[in-house]
């Protein structure tokens, strides 16, 4: 049994054969990292792709800020900006999963995927190594929505004494968690497009889940019907808590999912990622049927 | 290795789509450093043949070994000494070339700086130095297609496999290509290449196995196909149907190893020969002499069509008789007034 691989350079003398003297864990965490880079590369070299992203969110805060904000009522009182600007950071974490189903669709119908699947690598980190990029960028997203929120005049609170800053880390904890549910959906949707071409429908579900969410309005001030789709929405419960933890006005009525809007915005991003997370795998699976 | 000279091995594979039976009993054997051509119509099998040999599906039975090494049980083993170019260039647009090579060679756990180096010297060998630094979503077809195979050869792998390597290039583009892969097989590359391209096959494999309706129809060296042909034919084209007896009766002096056939709609009839030359003048005469027109007269050697023809009765492009044509053909227009 000669070392295959020793065919290779005759230019260097050089072999190129895979080094096995790691674990498969070691190869499986640098294999995710790996992919990481490569998803950050991408960002590297496209700087602007992430003000792309951003744009909408952004767009949104100037219209109903600026242009609606003095018509604008927040139930309870209270400033419209302030409750508007965590609606904006759930916007943005909310419109990820396109992205993320974009990088997947485009992989699969490019072949990248099934050369990632061809080569010696973990298949895990396929999905993981874009997880975790996806985080890493939500993280910058965030930050950059912050910074602008910042200089349209929003000031969160941090409270003070032993509990200073509690609250801001909680909220950004939300709106990762969020984040990372929509990872699985994204992945899930990906695969399962045909090609590219589909990926703009994904708005026609962006659109109508962030609008009938309480993340421009509170739900007591839409008609009944629809106010009771928004109360359930996953999204609501994400800028309600996270509205109440920056300490900004939550426009918040008695019903029982925006009293419990803490709770529900850990549990709506468990139960996603309870659902799509195993679907996903099993689309990322079913590649080799 | 298994030490008989063979890289890839397959028996019996099946792989079944619900009803439709992708692979129906396949068999293949390539030996080691050659260009294997796996030729045929659309629909065949190929594309399927060579993701079970690249371990991408499951197969639903048979057994196939590549480099020794059995591709359903020890597949991450089989992923470190095979490379694959499918039909798509899979390469990530956004990337520039090297970084593409880069980040191709540290998840085939090259480690950062032989990753580096090995990039730096495919950059070379596949000619894309100039545009190395360029974003490999501006690259031509060509260029793609060689970024994409010094993608697969990253590991210098025993097999590598070609999935139509050159659809939808230009000549020119094609070109580059192929010398490419000659340069690989030059270095001691084994390559399964997938064709439809009859041409493809011909300037680059070596043996041929033919495949139609998920199984291998004929495997043979590429002269041995062409023998099964029967050598060079001599061929008249006429210009009316009623000139055809005349034209067969013509071949038929000449005609060595094989009766003369017609094609009613091309008005061809043609039929091996042996005496090349001596046939021609003499399949000439005969028809002057009987004062039939004559549109083209010609010797022809057999092309790898024929072969496919003669292999299945069908034309490449045809689609096998017991499917549904995919397209109703339009129905004949009733003599416009
Ligand atoms: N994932 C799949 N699901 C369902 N049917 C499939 C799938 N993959 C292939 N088939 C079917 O199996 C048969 C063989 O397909 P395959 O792609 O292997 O052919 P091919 O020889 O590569 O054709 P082409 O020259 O068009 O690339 C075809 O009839 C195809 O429709
Ligand atoms: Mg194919």
């Amino acid at each position: 049994m000669s070392g295959g691989a020793s065919t290779a350079s005759e230019a260097t003398g050089r072999t190129y054969r895979r080094r096995p003297q790691h674990g498969r864990l070691f190869w499986t965490v640098a294999d995710c990292w790996n992919v990481v880079r490569r998803g950050l590369t991408h960002y590297r070299r496209q700087p602007v792709s992430i003000l792309w992203q951003l744009g909408f969110p952004i767009l949104s805060v100037l219209l109903y800020g600026y242009v609606f904000g003095k018509a604008m009522r927040v139930p309870g009182g209270g400033d419209y900006k302030a409750f508007l600007m965590p609606g904006m950071f759930v916007m943005t974490v909310a419109m990820g999963f396109v992205s993320t189903a974009t990088i997947f669709v485009n992989d699969a119908k490019k072949g990248v995927i099934d050369r990632f699947r061809s080569m010696p690598m973990a298949p895990s980190a396929v999905v993981a190594g874009r997880g975790a990029t996806d985080l890493i960028v939500a993280c910058a997203e965030l930050g950059i929505m912050m910074a602008t929120a910042y200089g349209m005049g929003w000031r969160p609170e941090f409270g003070s004494g032993p509990d200073f800053g509690v609250g801001f880390v909680k909220a950004v904890a939300l709106l990762l968690a969020l984040r990372f549910a929509l990872i699985w959906v994204g992945v899930w949707l990906g695969l399962l497009l045909p090609g590219p071409e589909q990926v703009g429908g994904l708005f026609a579900i962006v659109f109508p889940l962030t609008m009938i969410s309480s993340i421009y309005v509170s739900p007591q001030q839409m008609p009944h019907w629809l106010g009771q789709a928004a109360l359930w929405n996953p999204l609501s419960s994400t800028a309600g808590a996270t509205r109440a933890l920056f300490g900004a006005p939550t426009g918040q009525g008695t019903s029982w999912p925006e009293q419990h809007a803490l709770l529900l915005a850990g549990a709506w991003p468990a139960a996603l990622t309870l659902l799509f997370l195993p679907l996903a795998v099993r689309r990322f699976r079913r590649l080799s049927r | 290795m298994s030490g008989d000279g063979y890289v890839v091995e397959a028996e019996g594979l099946e792989k079944r789509y619900g009803d439709k039976r992708a692979l129906d009993g396949f068999d293949l054997a390539v030996r080691e450093g050659t260009v294997h051509g796996l030729l045929g119509p659309n629909g065949a099998g190929k594309t399927t043949a060579v993701r079970i040999l690249s371990t991408l599906v499951r197969l639903d039975g048979g057994r196939a070994t590549v480099a020794g090494l059995d591709v359903a049980r020890q597949p991450r083993q089989v992923r470190s000494r095979i490379g694959l170019t499918g039909q798509y260039a899979a390469i990530d647009e956004i990337l520039t070339g090297r970084q593409n090579l880069e980040m191709f060679g540290r998840l085939f756990h090259l480690g950062r700086k032989r990753a580096k180096l090995r990039a730096a010297q495919l950059l070379r060998q596949f000619d894309l130095e100039a545009a190395a630094d360029k974003g490999a979503g501006g690259y031509s077809g060509g260029m793609r297609r060689r970024l994409d195979l010094a993608a697969s050869m990253i590991l210098a792998p025993a097999v590598l496999f070609l999935d139509e390597p050159t659809t939808g290039l230009d000549p020119r583009s094609r070109g580059e290509v192929w010398e490419a892969v000659r340069q690989l097989v030059a270095d001691g590359t084994t390559v399964l290449l997938t064709t439809q391209y009859l041409e493809e096959a011909d300037r680059l494999a070596s043996r041929i196995t033919v495949i139609d309706q998920g199984r291998a129809i004929a495997d043979d060296t590429l002269d041995g196909l062409k023998n099964r042909v029967g050598g060079d034919r001599v061929e008249v084209v006429v210009r009316e149907p009623a000139h055809i007896p005349y034209a067969l009766q013509a071949v038929a002096r000449v005609a060595h190893g094989g009766q003369p056939e017609a094609d009613m709609g091309e008005l061809r009839v043609h039929a091996p020969v042996v005496d090349r030359v001596g046939s021609l003048s003499e399949v000439a005469r005969y028809l002057q002499h009987y004062g039939i027109p004559v549109e083209d007269i010609g010797l022809r050697r057999p092309s790898l069509d024929d072969v496919f023809l003669r292999l299945t009765g069908r034309r490449t492009e045809e689609e096998p008789a017991d499917q549904e044509p995919e397209f109703e053909a339009p129905a004949a227009e009733g003599a416009a007034a």
